[in-house]
Protein backbone atom coordinates (compact mmCIF):
# COMPACT_ATOMS: atom_id res chain seq x y z
CA UNK A 1 0.00 0.00 0.00
CA UNK A 2 0.85 3.17 -0.85
CA UNK A 3 0.77 5.82 1.95
CA UNK A 4 1.04 9.75 1.33
CA UNK A 5 4.00 12.02 1.95
CA UNK A 6 1.82 13.35 5.24
CA UNK A 7 1.53 9.87 6.19
CA UNK A 8 5.24 8.90 5.94
CA UNK A 9 6.16 12.02 7.65
CA UNK A 10 3.95 11.87 10.64
CA UNK A 11 4.84 7.83 11.69
CA UNK A 12 8.78 8.65 11.29
CA UNK A 13 8.68 11.97 13.52
CA UNK A 14 5.50 11.51 15.23
CA UNK A 15 4.50 14.79 16.65
CA UNK A 16 3.79 14.62 20.83
CA UNK A 17 4.43 11.33 21.88
CA UNK A 18 4.10 10.84 25.60
CA UNK A 19 2.29 10.79 28.51
CA UNK A 20 0.82 13.57 31.05
CA UNK A 21 -0.22 12.95 34.28
CA UNK A 22 -3.22 11.72 33.97
CA UNK A 23 -4.32 12.08 37.92
CA UNK A 24 -3.51 15.87 37.02
CA UNK A 25 -7.14 17.35 37.23
CA UNK A 26 -6.15 19.57 34.36
CA UNK A 27 -5.59 16.38 32.09
CA UNK A 28 -7.71 14.84 30.04
CA UNK A 29 -6.96 11.21 28.73
CA UNK A 30 -8.75 9.43 26.58
CA UNK A 31 -8.29 5.60 25.39
CA UNK A 32 -10.22 4.29 22.26
CA UNK A 33 -9.82 1.35 20.42
CA UNK A 34 -8.92 -2.44 21.34
CA UNK A 35 -5.98 -4.49 20.95
CA UNK A 36 -7.96 -6.92 19.09
CA UNK A 37 -8.81 -4.67 16.90
CA UNK A 38 -4.93 -3.51 15.99
CA UNK A 39 -5.51 -0.03 17.17
CA UNK A 40 -5.78 1.59 20.32
CA UNK A 41 -5.08 5.42 20.65
CA UNK A 42 -4.77 6.99 23.79
CA UNK A 43 -4.80 11.00 23.71
CA UNK A 44 -4.04 12.99 26.50
CA UNK A 45 -4.64 16.79 27.01
CA UNK A 46 -3.55 19.78 29.34
CA UNK A 47 -6.15 22.80 29.79
CA UNK A 48 -5.60 26.00 31.25
CA UNK A 49 -8.19 26.16 33.92
CA UNK A 50 -8.70 29.58 33.46
CA UNK A 51 -8.93 29.98 29.51
CA UNK A 52 -9.64 26.54 28.75
CA UNK A 53 -6.90 26.25 25.78
CA UNK A 54 -5.13 22.96 25.56
CA UNK A 55 -1.93 23.87 26.61
CA UNK A 56 -0.44 20.42 25.64
CA UNK A 57 -1.41 17.98 23.94
CA UNK A 58 0.56 14.09 24.19
CA UNK A 59 -0.59 10.31 22.18
CA UNK A 60 0.66 7.39 22.02
CA UNK A 61 -0.72 4.81 19.39
CA UNK A 62 -0.90 1.04 18.87
CA UNK A 63 -1.83 0.55 14.97
CA UNK A 64 -0.87 0.84 11.51
CA UNK A 65 0.67 3.87 10.02
CA UNK A 66 -2.45 5.40 9.26
CA UNK A 67 -3.70 5.34 12.70
CA UNK A 68 -0.52 6.48 14.38
CA UNK A 69 -0.30 9.91 11.57
CA UNK A 70 -4.38 10.41 12.37
CA UNK A 71 -3.68 10.48 16.02
CA UNK A 72 -0.22 12.06 15.68
CA UNK A 73 -2.03 15.14 13.63
CA UNK A 74 -4.92 15.30 15.99
CA UNK A 75 -2.16 16.53 18.65
CA UNK A 76 -0.92 19.08 16.52
CA UNK A 77 -4.32 20.33 16.26
CA UNK A 78 -5.70 20.94 19.35
CA UNK A 79 -2.60 22.78 20.92
CA UNK A 80 -3.56 25.49 21.02
CA UNK A 81 -7.15 25.72 20.33
CA UNK A 82 -9.97 26.05 23.41
CA UNK A 83 -11.73 23.16 24.64
CA UNK A 84 -14.82 24.04 22.45
CA UNK A 85 -12.69 24.81 19.55
CA UNK A 86 -10.86 21.60 19.50
CA UNK A 87 -14.02 19.69 19.34
CA UNK A 88 -15.33 21.24 15.83
CA UNK A 89 -12.12 18.88 14.60
CA UNK A 90 -13.84 16.45 12.47
CA UNK A 91 -12.20 13.01 11.08
CA UNK A 92 -13.33 14.22 7.52
CA UNK A 93 -10.75 17.08 7.92
CA UNK A 94 -7.66 14.61 9.06
CA UNK A 95 -8.92 12.60 6.04
CA UNK A 96 -8.31 15.28 3.61
CA UNK A 97 -4.95 16.39 5.39
CA UNK A 98 -3.50 13.27 5.60
CA UNK A 99 -4.85 12.25 2.08
CA UNK A 100 -6.15 8.49 3.62
CA UNK A 101 -7.81 5.67 1.36
CA UNK A 102 -11.22 4.67 2.14
CA UNK A 103 -10.09 1.57 3.32
CA UNK A 104 -8.23 3.67 6.60
CA UNK A 105 -11.04 6.12 7.16
CA UNK A 106 -11.59 3.86 10.52
CA UNK A 107 -7.78 6.02 11.67
CA UNK A 108 -9.78 9.01 11.47
CA UNK A 109 -12.80 8.17 13.36
CA UNK A 110 -10.90 6.50 15.91
CA UNK A 111 -8.55 9.78 16.39
CA UNK A 112 -11.69 12.47 16.44
CA UNK A 113 -12.61 9.56 19.14
CA UNK A 114 -9.62 10.30 21.21
CA UNK A 115 -10.30 13.96 20.87
CA UNK A 116 -13.83 13.49 22.59
CA UNK A 117 -12.45 10.94 25.21
CA UNK A 118 -10.06 12.94 26.39
CA UNK A 119 -11.95 16.20 26.71
CA UNK A 120 -14.54 13.82 27.86
CA UNK A 121 -12.71 12.91 30.85
CA UNK A 122 -11.65 16.30 31.71
CA UNK A 123 -14.86 18.06 31.76
CA UNK A 124 -16.01 14.78 34.12
CA UNK A 125 -13.22 15.75 36.17
CA UNK A 126 -13.65 19.51 36.47
CA UNK A 127 -17.34 19.31 36.64
CA UNK A 128 -17.77 21.09 33.45
CA UNK A 129 -20.92 21.19 31.75
CA UNK A 130 -21.67 19.75 28.20
CA UNK A 131 -22.49 23.65 27.56
CA UNK A 132 -19.61 25.57 28.31
CA UNK A 133 -19.91 29.11 28.03
CA UNK A 134 -17.01 29.51 25.51
CA UNK A 135 -17.13 31.69 22.27
CA UNK A 136 -16.20 29.31 19.30
CA UNK A 137 -14.06 30.39 16.90
CA UNK A 138 -14.26 29.16 13.59
CA UNK A 139 -12.41 26.71 12.37
CA UNK B 1 7.92 20.90 14.58
CA UNK B 2 7.28 19.48 17.56
CA UNK B 3 9.58 17.58 19.10
CA UNK B 4 10.12 13.73 17.96
CA UNK B 5 11.30 10.74 19.12
CA UNK B 6 15.21 10.20 19.19
CA UNK B 7 14.97 7.33 17.50
CA UNK B 8 14.32 8.11 13.68
CA UNK B 9 13.39 5.20 11.11
CA UNK B 10 14.54 7.08 7.82
CA UNK B 11 17.44 5.98 5.43
CA UNK B 12 20.94 6.40 7.39
CA UNK B 13 23.20 7.53 5.24
CA UNK B 14 25.33 4.86 6.49
CA UNK B 15 26.75 2.94 3.87
CA UNK B 16 25.44 -0.47 3.39
CA UNK B 17 27.67 -3.70 4.73
CA UNK B 18 29.38 -5.76 2.10
CA UNK B 19 27.23 -8.20 0.15
CA UNK B 20 23.83 -6.20 1.04
CA UNK B 21 21.91 -4.71 -1.53
CA UNK B 22 18.24 -3.58 -1.05
CA UNK B 23 15.66 -4.29 -1.05
CA UNK B 24 16.20 -7.60 0.67
CA UNK B 25 14.39 -10.82 -0.42
CA UNK B 26 13.64 -12.86 2.79
CA UNK B 27 10.09 -13.80 1.90
CA UNK B 28 10.95 -17.47 0.51
CA UNK B 29 7.80 -19.63 1.64
CA UNK B 30 5.89 -16.94 -0.99
CA UNK B 31 8.13 -18.08 -3.77
CA UNK B 32 11.76 -17.89 -4.48
CA UNK B 33 13.74 -16.51 -7.37
CA UNK B 34 15.16 -18.78 -9.88
CA UNK B 35 18.58 -20.44 -9.58
CA UNK B 36 21.06 -19.67 -12.17
CA UNK B 37 21.82 -23.00 -13.23
CA UNK B 38 17.78 -23.65 -13.38
CA UNK B 39 17.66 -21.19 -16.13
CA UNK B 40 20.43 -22.62 -17.79
CA UNK B 41 19.23 -26.01 -18.12
CA UNK B 42 15.55 -24.91 -19.29
CA UNK B 43 16.88 -22.19 -22.02
CA UNK B 44 17.36 -25.00 -24.83
CA UNK B 45 13.65 -25.91 -24.59
CA UNK B 46 12.65 -22.57 -25.23
CA UNK B 47 13.75 -22.13 -28.64
CA UNK B 48 15.98 -25.19 -30.12
CA UNK B 49 14.03 -27.89 -28.60
CA UNK B 50 10.69 -26.92 -28.81
CA UNK B 51 8.78 -29.83 -29.63
CA UNK B 52 5.67 -31.02 -28.41
CA UNK B 53 7.16 -33.95 -26.14
CA UNK B 54 3.51 -36.05 -27.55
CA UNK B 55 5.00 -35.83 -30.97
CA UNK B 56 5.43 -39.48 -31.84
CA UNK B 57 6.96 -39.26 -35.21
CA UNK B 58 9.65 -36.63 -35.40
CA UNK B 59 12.99 -36.12 -33.51
CA UNK B 60 11.73 -32.43 -32.42
CA UNK B 61 8.89 -34.77 -30.48
CA UNK B 62 11.50 -37.03 -28.95
CA UNK B 63 14.40 -34.50 -28.04
CA UNK B 64 11.54 -32.84 -26.52
CA UNK B 65 10.10 -36.44 -24.38
CA UNK B 66 13.68 -37.33 -23.51
CA UNK B 67 14.11 -33.72 -21.54
CA UNK B 68 10.73 -34.40 -19.62
CA UNK B 69 11.46 -38.10 -18.88
CA UNK B 70 14.90 -37.02 -17.57
CA UNK B 71 12.87 -34.30 -15.28
CA UNK B 72 10.33 -37.23 -14.35
CA UNK B 73 13.24 -39.62 -12.77
CA UNK B 74 15.38 -36.14 -11.26
CA UNK B 75 11.98 -35.43 -9.10
CA UNK B 76 11.11 -38.99 -8.44
CA UNK B 77 14.52 -39.25 -7.15
CA UNK B 78 13.82 -36.46 -4.37
CA UNK B 79 11.28 -37.79 -3.40
CA UNK B 80 11.69 -41.29 -3.33
CA UNK B 81 9.21 -42.60 -6.32
CA UNK B 82 9.48 -43.72 -9.88
CA UNK B 83 9.46 -41.22 -12.66
CA UNK B 84 6.05 -43.44 -13.45
CA UNK B 85 4.61 -41.71 -10.56
CA UNK B 86 5.16 -38.61 -11.40
CA UNK B 87 2.11 -36.70 -13.53
CA UNK B 88 3.17 -32.81 -14.35
CA UNK B 89 0.59 -29.95 -13.57
CA UNK B 90 0.78 -26.09 -13.86
CA UNK B 91 1.69 -25.93 -9.52
CA UNK B 92 0.85 -26.77 -7.13
CA UNK B 93 -2.65 -25.54 -6.42
CA UNK B 94 -3.82 -27.72 -9.43
CA UNK B 95 -1.92 -31.18 -7.63
CA UNK B 96 -3.68 -30.40 -4.78
CA UNK B 97 -7.03 -29.82 -6.77
CA UNK B 98 -6.31 -33.14 -8.84
CA UNK B 99 -5.42 -35.29 -5.40
CA UNK B 100 -8.66 -33.92 -3.39
CA UNK B 101 -11.16 -33.93 -6.50
CA UNK B 102 -9.78 -37.04 -8.13
CA UNK B 103 -9.67 -39.12 -4.87
CA UNK B 104 -12.93 -37.66 -3.93
CA UNK B 105 -14.87 -38.87 -7.71
CA UNK B 106 -13.24 -41.93 -8.31
CA UNK B 107 -13.75 -43.64 -4.52
CA UNK B 108 -17.30 -41.96 -4.20
CA UNK B 109 -18.68 -45.69 -4.09
CA UNK B 110 -16.88 -46.41 -0.91
CA UNK B 111 -17.10 -43.38 1.29
CA UNK B 112 -17.24 -39.43 1.36
CA UNK B 113 -15.36 -38.90 4.02
CA UNK B 114 -12.20 -36.68 4.02
CA UNK B 115 -9.88 -35.59 7.33
CA UNK B 116 -8.21 -32.20 6.79
CA UNK B 117 -6.63 -29.65 9.34
CA UNK B 118 -7.30 -26.30 9.65
CA UNK B 119 -4.07 -24.58 8.62
CA UNK B 120 -3.81 -26.11 5.73
CA UNK B 121 -2.85 -24.03 2.32
CA UNK B 122 -6.09 -22.40 0.74
CA UNK B 123 -5.80 -24.90 -2.14
CA UNK B 124 -6.53 -27.83 0.34
CA UNK B 125 -9.46 -25.87 2.12
CA UNK B 126 -11.37 -24.20 -0.89
CA UNK B 127 -11.22 -27.81 -2.26
CA UNK B 128 -12.57 -29.56 0.31
CA UNK B 129 -15.27 -26.89 1.04
CA UNK B 130 -16.76 -27.43 -2.69
CA UNK B 131 -16.57 -31.11 -1.62
CA UNK B 132 -18.55 -30.29 0.98
CA UNK B 133 -21.17 -28.28 -1.17
CA UNK B 134 -21.33 -31.76 -3.36
CA UNK B 135 -22.29 -33.87 -0.41
CA UNK B 136 -19.03 -34.44 0.96
CA UNK B 137 -18.27 -34.75 4.58
CA UNK B 138 -15.04 -32.99 5.59
CA UNK B 139 -13.82 -33.14 9.58
CA UNK B 140 -11.18 -30.11 10.08
CA UNK B 141 -8.68 -31.24 12.51
CA UNK B 142 -7.26 -28.35 14.74
CA UNK B 143 -4.12 -27.66 15.84
CA UNK B 144 -2.09 -27.88 19.01
CA UNK B 145 -1.09 -24.71 20.20
CA UNK B 146 2.47 -25.48 18.87
CA UNK B 147 1.18 -26.08 15.38
CA UNK B 148 0.99 -29.97 15.32
CA UNK B 149 -1.88 -31.65 15.32
CA UNK B 150 -2.79 -34.31 17.62
CA UNK B 151 -2.44 -37.94 16.32
CA UNK B 152 -5.77 -38.96 18.34
CA UNK B 153 -8.09 -36.65 17.11
CA UNK B 154 -7.10 -37.73 13.52
CA UNK B 155 -7.91 -41.68 15.21
CA UNK B 156 -10.94 -40.30 16.77
CA UNK B 157 -12.14 -38.57 13.29
CA UNK B 158 -11.05 -41.61 10.90
CA UNK B 159 -14.46 -43.82 10.49
CA UNK B 160 -15.52 -46.57 7.81
CA UNK B 161 -16.24 -43.72 5.37
CA UNK B 162 -12.90 -41.79 5.30
CA UNK B 163 -11.59 -42.03 1.67
CA UNK B 164 -8.67 -39.50 2.55
CA UNK B 165 -6.65 -38.14 4.89
CA UNK B 166 -5.00 -34.67 3.17
CA UNK B 167 -2.55 -32.84 5.32
CA UNK B 168 0.12 -30.58 4.79
CA UNK B 169 4.09 -31.94 4.93
CA UNK B 170 5.12 -28.51 6.54
CA UNK B 171 2.91 -24.95 6.88
CA UNK B 172 3.62 -22.22 4.74
CA UNK B 173 2.92 -19.43 7.72
CA UNK B 174 4.85 -21.38 11.20
CA UNK B 175 6.76 -23.43 9.08
CA UNK B 176 5.43 -26.85 10.93
CA UNK B 177 6.51 -30.20 10.35
CA UNK B 178 3.61 -32.53 10.84
CA UNK B 179 4.13 -36.13 12.23
CA UNK B 180 3.82 -37.27 8.56
CA UNK B 181 5.48 -41.01 8.92
CA UNK B 182 2.79 -41.49 11.68
CA UNK B 183 -0.04 -39.90 9.66
CA UNK B 184 0.59 -42.05 6.64
CA UNK B 185 1.19 -44.79 9.09
CA UNK B 186 -2.44 -44.92 10.51
CA UNK B 187 -3.43 -44.34 7.39
CA UNK B 188 -2.87 -47.93 5.71
CA UNK B 189 -3.54 -49.47 8.45
CA UNK B 190 -6.88 -48.09 8.08
CA UNK B 191 -6.68 -48.73 4.35
CA UNK B 192 -7.26 -44.46 3.68
CA UNK B 193 -5.56 -42.89 0.97
CA UNK B 194 -3.05 -40.00 2.37
CA UNK B 195 -1.95 -36.91 0.29
CA UNK B 196 0.08 -34.80 1.67
CA UNK B 197 0.38 -30.88 0.65
CA UNK B 198 4.66 -30.97 0.74
CA UNK B 199 4.99 -27.59 -1.44
CA UNK B 200 7.62 -25.77 1.87
CA UNK B 201 8.96 -29.58 2.05
CA UNK B 202 10.11 -30.71 -1.06
CA UNK B 203 13.74 -29.85 -1.35
CA UNK B 204 14.33 -28.09 2.14
CA UNK B 205 14.14 -31.50 3.64
CA UNK B 206 14.33 -35.36 3.51
CA UNK B 207 10.89 -36.18 1.87
CA UNK B 208 10.42 -40.26 0.75
CA UNK B 209 7.42 -41.36 -0.23
CA UNK B 210 8.00 -44.76 1.00
CA UNK B 211 9.01 -44.21 4.39
CA UNK B 212 7.12 -41.30 4.95
CA UNK B 213 3.36 -43.67 4.19
CA UNK B 214 2.68 -41.27 1.70
CA UNK B 215 0.32 -41.80 -1.38
CA UNK B 216 -0.53 -38.76 -3.29
CA UNK B 217 1.97 -35.81 -2.86
CA UNK B 218 2.23 -32.27 -4.34
CA UNK B 219 4.57 -29.98 -5.41
CA UNK B 220 5.69 -27.23 -6.87
CA UNK B 221 8.45 -25.61 -8.94
CA UNK B 222 8.35 -21.64 -7.66
CA UNK B 223 9.16 -22.95 -4.09
CA UNK B 224 12.28 -24.55 -4.45
CA UNK B 225 14.11 -22.02 -7.12
CA UNK B 226 12.47 -23.40 -9.91
CA UNK B 227 10.02 -21.93 -13.02
CA UNK B 228 6.65 -20.73 -11.61
CA UNK B 229 3.85 -22.71 -13.39
CA UNK B 230 4.93 -26.05 -13.20
CA UNK B 231 4.21 -28.58 -10.29
CA UNK B 232 4.04 -32.27 -9.70
CA UNK B 233 1.78 -34.90 -8.61
CA UNK B 234 3.29 -38.25 -6.98
CA UNK B 235 0.87 -41.02 -7.61
CA UNK B 236 1.34 -44.33 -5.94
CA UNK B 237 1.46 -47.02 -8.33
CA UNK B 238 1.83 -49.72 -5.73
CA UNK B 239 0.79 -50.78 -2.20
CA UNK B 240 -1.86 -49.63 -2.93
CA UNK B 241 -2.22 -48.65 -6.15
CA UNK B 242 -3.96 -45.17 -6.11
CA UNK B 243 -6.47 -44.54 -8.90
CA UNK B 244 -7.72 -40.56 -9.41
CA UNK B 245 -10.34 -39.41 -11.57
CA UNK B 246 -9.01 -36.94 -13.76
CA UNK B 247 -10.18 -33.08 -14.17
CA UNK B 248 -9.23 -31.72 -16.89
CA UNK B 249 -9.60 -33.70 -20.33
CA UNK B 250 -8.36 -33.15 -24.08
CA UNK B 251 -6.03 -35.48 -25.27
CA UNK B 252 -4.93 -38.29 -22.12
CA UNK B 253 -1.60 -36.61 -21.84
CA UNK B 254 -0.01 -38.26 -18.11
CA UNK B 255 -1.51 -41.32 -18.39
CA UNK B 256 -5.01 -40.19 -19.12
CA UNK B 257 -4.53 -37.84 -15.43
CA UNK B 258 -4.10 -34.85 -16.67
CA UNK B 259 -4.14 -33.85 -20.10
CA UNK B 260 -2.82 -31.04 -21.81
CA UNK B 261 0.60 -30.17 -23.80
CA UNK B 262 3.11 -30.27 -21.86
CA UNK B 263 5.25 -27.49 -20.43
CA UNK B 264 8.57 -28.78 -21.32
CA UNK B 265 10.97 -25.96 -20.15
CA UNK B 266 9.00 -25.34 -17.04
CA UNK B 267 9.12 -29.39 -16.32
CA UNK B 268 12.77 -29.17 -17.10
CA UNK B 269 13.30 -26.45 -15.04
CA UNK B 270 11.33 -28.16 -12.16
CA UNK B 271 13.69 -31.83 -12.92
CA UNK B 272 17.04 -29.59 -12.52
CA UNK B 273 15.46 -27.45 -9.51
CA UNK B 274 15.21 -31.42 -7.42
CA UNK B 275 18.48 -32.59 -8.50
CA UNK B 276 19.82 -29.01 -7.25
CA UNK B 277 17.98 -29.48 -4.13
CA UNK B 278 18.57 -33.66 -3.67
CA UNK B 279 22.55 -32.16 -4.12
CA UNK B 280 22.47 -29.52 -1.96
CA UNK B 281 19.92 -29.68 1.05
CA UNK B 282 21.99 -31.15 4.16
CA UNK B 283 24.02 -28.26 3.33
CA UNK B 284 21.64 -25.41 3.08
CA UNK B 285 19.21 -26.77 5.79
CA UNK B 286 22.47 -26.25 8.14
CA UNK B 287 22.94 -23.09 6.79
CA UNK B 288 19.66 -21.68 7.08
CA UNK B 289 18.79 -23.30 10.51
CA UNK B 290 22.67 -21.34 11.22
CA UNK B 291 20.97 -18.21 10.06
CA UNK B 292 17.54 -18.31 11.41
CA UNK B 293 18.72 -19.35 14.74
CA UNK B 294 21.06 -16.23 14.81
CA UNK B 295 18.20 -14.42 13.51
CA UNK B 296 15.73 -15.44 16.31
CA UNK B 297 18.56 -14.82 19.44
CA UNK B 298 19.41 -11.72 17.77
CA UNK B 299 15.78 -10.27 18.23
CA UNK B 300 15.17 -11.63 21.23
CA UNK B 301 18.18 -10.40 23.26
CA UNK B 302 17.74 -6.78 22.06
CA UNK B 303 13.51 -7.13 22.27
CA UNK B 304 11.27 -8.21 25.16
CA UNK B 305 7.71 -9.53 25.02
CA UNK B 306 8.97 -11.52 21.79
CA UNK B 307 6.82 -14.67 20.78
CA UNK B 308 8.42 -17.62 18.04
CA UNK B 309 5.04 -18.63 16.73
CA UNK B 310 5.18 -22.88 15.84
CA UNK B 311 6.54 -25.67 17.69
CA UNK B 312 10.53 -24.98 16.74
CA UNK B 313 12.08 -28.76 17.42
CA UNK B 314 9.62 -29.87 13.72
CA UNK B 315 10.06 -27.04 11.86
CA UNK B 316 11.48 -25.77 8.91
CA UNK B 317 15.17 -24.66 8.57
CA UNK B 318 14.61 -21.37 6.50
CA UNK B 319 11.18 -20.63 8.68
CA UNK B 320 11.06 -17.95 11.76
CA UNK B 321 7.19 -16.68 12.54
CA UNK B 322 7.58 -14.13 15.25
CA UNK B 323 5.26 -11.55 17.14
CA UNK B 324 6.33 -8.32 18.39
CA UNK B 325 4.05 -8.35 20.92
CA UNK B 326 2.35 -4.44 21.48
CA UNK B 327 3.76 -3.34 17.76
CA UNK B 328 0.86 -3.75 15.14
CA UNK B 329 2.31 -5.89 12.05
CA UNK B 330 1.74 -3.04 9.39
CA UNK B 331 3.06 -0.43 11.13
CA UNK B 332 6.32 -2.49 11.30
CA UNK B 333 6.29 -3.39 7.98
CA UNK B 334 5.65 0.15 6.89
CA UNK B 335 9.06 0.69 8.56
CA UNK B 336 10.60 -1.73 6.86
CA UNK B 337 9.73 -0.92 3.35
CA UNK B 338 13.46 -2.44 2.00
CA UNK B 339 12.70 -6.09 3.55
CA UNK B 340 10.45 -8.03 1.72
CA UNK B 341 8.79 -10.00 4.89
CA UNK B 342 4.99 -10.97 5.42
CA UNK B 343 2.81 -10.32 8.13
CA UNK B 344 0.51 -12.24 9.95
CA UNK B 345 -1.98 -9.15 10.01
CA UNK B 346 -3.99 -8.71 6.96
CA UNK B 347 -4.73 -5.24 7.75
CA UNK B 348 -3.74 -4.07 4.43
CA UNK B 349 -6.55 -6.20 3.07
CA UNK B 350 -10.17 -4.98 3.30
CA UNK B 351 -10.77 -7.15 6.11
CA UNK B 352 -9.27 -6.63 9.95
CA UNK B 353 -8.88 -10.43 10.24
CA UNK B 354 -5.40 -11.72 10.92
CA UNK B 355 -4.16 -14.49 10.19
CA UNK B 356 -6.05 -17.93 10.17
CA UNK B 357 -3.00 -20.35 10.72
CA UNK B 358 -1.79 -17.84 13.94
CA UNK B 359 -5.36 -18.23 14.75
CA UNK B 360 -5.77 -21.55 14.92
CA UNK B 361 -2.79 -21.90 17.33
CA UNK B 362 -5.04 -19.80 19.73
CA UNK B 363 -2.75 -16.58 19.43
CA UNK B 364 -5.40 -13.43 20.43
CA UNK B 365 -5.94 -11.05 17.54
CA UNK B 366 -3.33 -8.59 18.79
CA UNK B 367 -0.24 -11.09 18.82
CA UNK B 368 -1.26 -12.43 15.66
CA UNK B 369 -1.92 -8.64 14.11
CA UNK B 370 1.87 -8.12 15.13
CA UNK B 371 3.68 -11.20 13.47
CA UNK B 372 6.19 -11.38 11.06
CA UNK B 373 7.32 -14.48 8.80
CA UNK B 374 10.54 -14.35 8.01
CA UNK B 375 11.88 -16.47 5.20
CA UNK B 376 15.25 -17.11 4.85
CA UNK B 377 16.43 -18.98 1.84
CA UNK B 378 19.49 -20.37 -0.88
CA UNK B 379 20.87 -16.32 -1.75
CA UNK B 380 20.40 -14.92 1.91
CA UNK B 381 23.29 -14.22 3.46
CA UNK B 382 24.48 -13.47 7.26
CA UNK B 383 25.05 -9.47 6.15
CA UNK B 384 21.32 -9.78 5.00
CA UNK B 385 20.25 -11.44 8.47
CA UNK B 386 22.39 -8.23 10.39
CA UNK B 387 21.00 -6.15 8.42
CA UNK B 388 17.52 -6.93 8.48
CA UNK B 389 17.53 -7.71 12.52
CA UNK B 390 19.40 -4.36 12.82
CA UNK B 391 16.62 -2.86 11.48
CA UNK B 392 13.92 -4.62 13.02
CA UNK B 393 15.02 -4.12 16.31
CA UNK B 394 15.34 -0.07 15.59
CA UNK B 395 11.79 -0.47 14.40
CA UNK B 396 9.97 -2.22 16.92
CA UNK B 397 11.46 0.29 19.53
CA UNK B 398 10.46 3.17 17.68
CA UNK B 399 6.76 1.87 17.61
CA UNK B 400 7.00 0.55 21.45
CA UNK B 401 7.63 4.33 22.26
CA UNK B 402 4.51 5.28 20.52
CA UNK B 403 2.72 2.35 21.82
CA UNK B 404 0.06 2.78 24.54
CA UNK B 405 0.01 -1.23 25.54
CA UNK B 406 3.53 -1.23 25.75
CA UNK B 407 3.38 1.56 28.45
CA UNK B 408 0.44 0.08 30.14
CA UNK B 409 2.08 -3.71 30.07
CA UNK B 410 5.53 -1.97 31.75
CA UNK B 411 3.45 -0.48 34.23
CA UNK B 412 1.90 -3.62 35.67
CA UNK B 413 -1.58 -3.01 34.27
CA UNK B 414 -3.26 -6.01 33.21
CA UNK B 415 -4.40 -5.61 29.35
CA UNK B 416 -7.29 -7.95 29.71
CA UNK B 417 -8.82 -6.39 32.50
CA UNK B 418 -9.44 -2.98 30.77
CA UNK B 419 -12.82 -2.97 28.75
CA UNK B 420 -11.62 -1.98 25.16
CA UNK B 421 -14.44 -0.29 23.37
CA UNK B 422 -14.31 -2.51 20.07
CA UNK B 423 -14.81 -0.57 17.16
Amino acid sequence: MAYSDKVVDHYENPRNVGTLDKSSSEVGTGLVGAPECGDVMRLQIKVNPVTQVIEDAKFKTFGCGSAIASSSLATEWVKGKTVAEALTISNTDIVKELALPPVKIHCSVLAEDAIRAAIGDWKTKNGVAEEAPVAVAAH
Amino acid sequence: MAETLGISVTQSNKPLPEGVKLPIYMDNHATTPLDPRVLEAMMPYFTGIFGNAASRNHSFGWEAEQGVEKAREQIAKLIGATAKEIIFTSGATESTNLAIKGVAEMYKERGNHIITQMTEHKATLDTCKKLEKQGYRVTYLPVQADGLIDIEDLKRAMDDKTILVSIMYANNEIGVIQPIQEIGKLCHEKGILFHTDAVQAVGKIPVNVITDNIDILSLSGHKIYGPKGVGALYVRRRNPRVQISEQINGGGHERGMRSGTLNVPGIVGLGKACEICGEEMAAEAAREIELRDYLKNKLETALDYTQVNGNLDHHLPGNLNMSFIYVEGESLLMGINDIAVSSGSACTSATLEPSYVLKALGLGDDVAHSSIRFGLGRFNTKAEVDYVSDKIISVVQHLRELSPLYEMVKEGIDLSKIEWAAH
